[in-house]
């Protein structure tokens, strides 16, 4: 999507999230930009611009954080976020299985997003939650003991 | 019964009011003859939110409201059972509990006091109904964990009531902060979150450091696959996690605090939170805490997804808005952490030990364990185990006690192959050392880890170099890439393990990893990279065969790489239902209904969608 694409982004959104915070220490960069992904959904550029005339801090910083971390994203995600676990105990049970079986029925790649922005796919180090593997999490809804043949009829129950 | 939640918040003055207010607390509890303790938290995955209301609607119904109190609790620990609810005053302990079962709970419980046989665990025959009795507990040794599970975790005075804080209470008010450092030094507490050096060292280090200003800092970034305690620690009991932190912050003589937590855990963000600021609404935290004199207060931070954040020095970089990047030591973060200032980092149950010490006097705690480790320690048990979830041994358990009598075997009557102990940095335990003792030192001279106490069971069907490859696959997705060695070396090993696992492994491969594995170990920055060959080294060291087979043969002796096996259908035991045909994705099962099916090899893609359809088990792996 190109900025042109974008629908508007609302930017006193930032500015409410950069006023609640105060004076923007060095150390308070990760939770600002947190606050600012769950506000819009991803981090938009031109509000990261607009937060670095804010703020002053270079947005070369930002990109350098975002880029290292996992959980920050530069592009919009779908409507439903599937995660899948591949933890250890996963593994061993078969959840490779599982998300080849999920990008094979959806066509797209670890990180990658529908192209009717209906599932964004991601695999994660662990979900914490061994004793279902292994298992997939759909937005904040947990699926456990899969197998590959069970996977169709899950993603079915989205829209 | 005294909510603080519902009166206003008044703060406790003084060690002597705290007894006297858990006094009040424990006399109001009196009112329940009987608690219901719902485990709301892994449980949660499995509906034990639905189970919670229909308990509170169905007791609310039944007119027991004024006498049994349903409480919504962090993990009882036999995960493989969940939703678990445990019933006091008798412990009856009932799991894979749904709402339908909730009118005869109360009927048959609530009302007269009998258990629910048939939500028992059975053991030959017989329903083991109270929690003591089912060989999972019974075996067990429960003391960081005494509280989870027996409190509401977003209630202060249900921590109160069980004795939380009392154990700060003491040490601020009658013990100097180098006698709290000399107790916690003499029980010979070890951090629990990977390598085991001595907490009171490290606090030792940390207090004599000059400083205007010190840190304390639980790192709460359990980033280990297959670990999953010190979430159950947060989300279960967070006053615990809070009171640790007091006395750590008491001790070294910092006044701030940071708690560094994965956002994959959104409850355990939650429930310390609300702990938080009850905590300082009660005095527990702020200035003054106890009219002490001491000031100490607590911030949470999320982490944002990175493994190597686990790691001290890119811990506090990370919470100083950087990359989380290691940085050589020394100086170490005691002389120079947070913002530069000495700082201690400790893991989360390392912290929730520290009550335990200070109540019970190092003497006490220092009976438990062996000669080098002592105390409990806390197991995620997952993988090939019948009984997955956390358990709680004395050091020097075995792991024969550990898989087979409180994890109740392998299932489907396999074999046991291996254990993986310590995650991405350990690893894996043959079979030969299932009556070994466990502690730091002996699973350090079998060539795994203590670690954070992930593991994981391996049976015959799991293949030990697909498990090397596995775990190299993350260790260096998750380097940070500051380092050669680690950057490169473990990308050059992988790349080997990744030939050998699709059938292109050759002649040397094995020692050229053996190599590599030495020389990353050695020169690597931190710790991630240091350990990141372990896997590959147990792995060889224990399993070499399998390699070689793999290597020469072009055979996966487990089945699990795929490429150098094949799927089949045995004609003899095909029903021609037809599951198969319909799970293939790429057209690959032809057969008529009721006749055998096959598989063209051609087309077929090894994705195992067959296998796990079949319903008699007629798809095999050849």
């Amino acid at each position: 999507m190109t900025v042109a694409q974008m629908p508007s982004l609302d930017f006193s959104v930032a500015e409410r999230i950069l006023d609640d915070m105060g004076e923007i220490e060095a150390g308070a960069l990760i939770p600002l930009l947190q606050k600012i992904q769950d506000a819009y959904g991803y981090l938009p550029t031109p509000v990261l611009e607009e937060i670095s005339e804010k703020t002053g801090i270079p947005t070369s910083r930002m990109y350098g954080v975002i880029s290292f971390y996992s959980q920050f994203y530069l592009e919009p995600h779908g409507r439903h976020t599937i995660r899948c676990c591949r933890g250890t105990a996963c593994h061993v049970k078969g959840s490779l299985e599982v998300s080849e079986a999920i990008k094979r029925e959806l066509g797209i790649e670890d990180g990658e997003t529908t192209e009717d922005m209906k599932f964004t796919f991601e695999t994660v180090a662990c979900l914490g939650t061994c004793f279902l593997a292994p298992v997939i999490m759909i937005d904040n809804d947990y699926y456990g003991l899969l197998n590959p043949s069970k996977v169709k009829s899950i993603l079915k129950k989205y829209d | 019964m005294i909510r603080v939640s519902q009166m206003s918040y008044s703060k406790i003055g003084s060690a002597k009011e705290l007894v006297a207010f858990r006094e009040k607390l424990a006399e109001a509890e009196k009112q329940y003859r009987s608690r219901v303790l719902i485990c709301s938290t892994g449980c949660r995955a499995l509906g034990a939110l639905e189970l919670s209301k229909a308990f509170r609607e169905g007791v609310e119904a039944a007119g027991l409201s004024e006498e049994v109190r349903v409480v919504d609790v962090g993990c009882h620990g036999q995960c493989a059972r969940a939703p678990l609810v445990l019933v006091e005053p008798q412990d009856f302990l009932y799991g894979k509990v749904n709402p339908d079962d909730v009118s005869e709970i109360i009927e048959t419980t609530l009302r007269k006091g009998e258990p629910v046989a048939r939500l028992c665990e059975t053991v030959d025959g017989n329903a083991r109904t109270c929690a003591e009795s089912v060989p999972f507990y019974k075996n067990q040794h429960r003391q960081v964990f005494k509280d989870c599970g027996r409190v509401d975790p977003k209630c202060i005075e249900d921590a109160i009531a069980r004795g939380t804080y009392q154990a700060a209470a003491k040490a601020l008010s009658s013990m100097k902060p180098e006698q709290v450092i000399q107790e916690v030094t003499d029980a010979g507490l070890r951090g629990r979150g990977g390598a085991g050096f001595p907490t009171g060292v490290k606090w030792g280090f940390c207090q004599k450091a000059d400083g205007d200003r010190k840190y304390l800092i639980c790192n709460a970034d359990e980033g280990d696959p297959g670990a999953f305690m010190d979430r159950a620690l947060l989300e279960g009991t967070p006053h615990n996690v809070i009171e640790g932190m007091i006395i750590a912050a008491y001790a070294i003589g910092a006044s701030s605090g940071f708690i560094y937590v994965r956002a994959e855990y959104p409850i355990a963000v939650e429930h310390i939170g609300i702990a938080l600021e009850q905590a300082r609404a009660c005095g527990l935290l702020g200035r003054n805490i106890l009219g002490s004199g001491f000031d100490f207060d607590i911030e949470v931070r999320m982490g944002a997804g990175a493994f190597v954040c686990g790691e001290e020095s890119a811990l506090i970089a990370s919470l100083e808005g950087q990359r989380g990047m290691p940085r050589p030591r020394p100086p170490f973060p005691a002389q120079k952490g947070y913002l530069g200032k000495p700082t201690t980092i400790n893991n989360v149950e390392t912290l929730v030990n520290v009550p335990v010490i200070i109540l019970e006097g190092q003497a006490a705690y220092a009976d438990v364990g062996t000669e080098g480790s002592k105390g409990t320690k806390i197991f995620a048990l997952a993988g090939k185990v019948n009984n997955t979830g956390l358990v709680e041994v004395p050091m020097g358990a075995t792991l024969r006690q550990i898989v087979f009598e409180i994890g109740d075997g392998i299932p489907n009557e396999r074999e046991f192959k291996a254990a993986q102990m310590g995650g991405p940095s350990g690893g894996c335990v043959p079979a030969k050392f299932l009556d070994l003792p466990i502690d730091y030192d002996s699973v350090e001279d079998i060539g795994a880890i203590m670690g954070s106490g992930g593991l994981i069971v391996m049976d015959e069907d799991t293949c030990m170099v697909d498990t090397a490859r596995f775990f190299l696959e993350f260790t260096q997705n998750e380097s940070c890439g500051k380092c050669v060695p680690c950057r490169v070396g473990t990308r050059h090993m992988l790349d080997t393990l990744t030939r050998i696992c699709s059938g292109d492994g050759r002649e040397g491969d094995v020692e050229e990893l053996e190599r590599l594995a030495e020389d990353v170990k050695a020169t690597a920055l931190c710790g991630l990279g240091q350990t990141a060959p372990n896997p590959v080294l147990t792995t060889i060291r224990y399993f070499r065969e399998e390699y070689e087979e793999h290597i020469e043969n072009k055979r996966c002796p487990a089945k699990v790489c795929k490429g150098m096996f094949e799927y089949s259908i045995d004609a003899e035991a095909c029903t021609g239902c037809g599951l198969c045909k319909k799970a293939c994705p790429v057209d690959a099962v032809s057969g008529e209904k009721k006749n055998p099916h096959e598989i063209d090899q051609n087309k077929c893609i090894s994705c195992g969608a067959c296998f796990s359809a079949c319903p008699v088990d007629a798809v095999m792996k050849v």
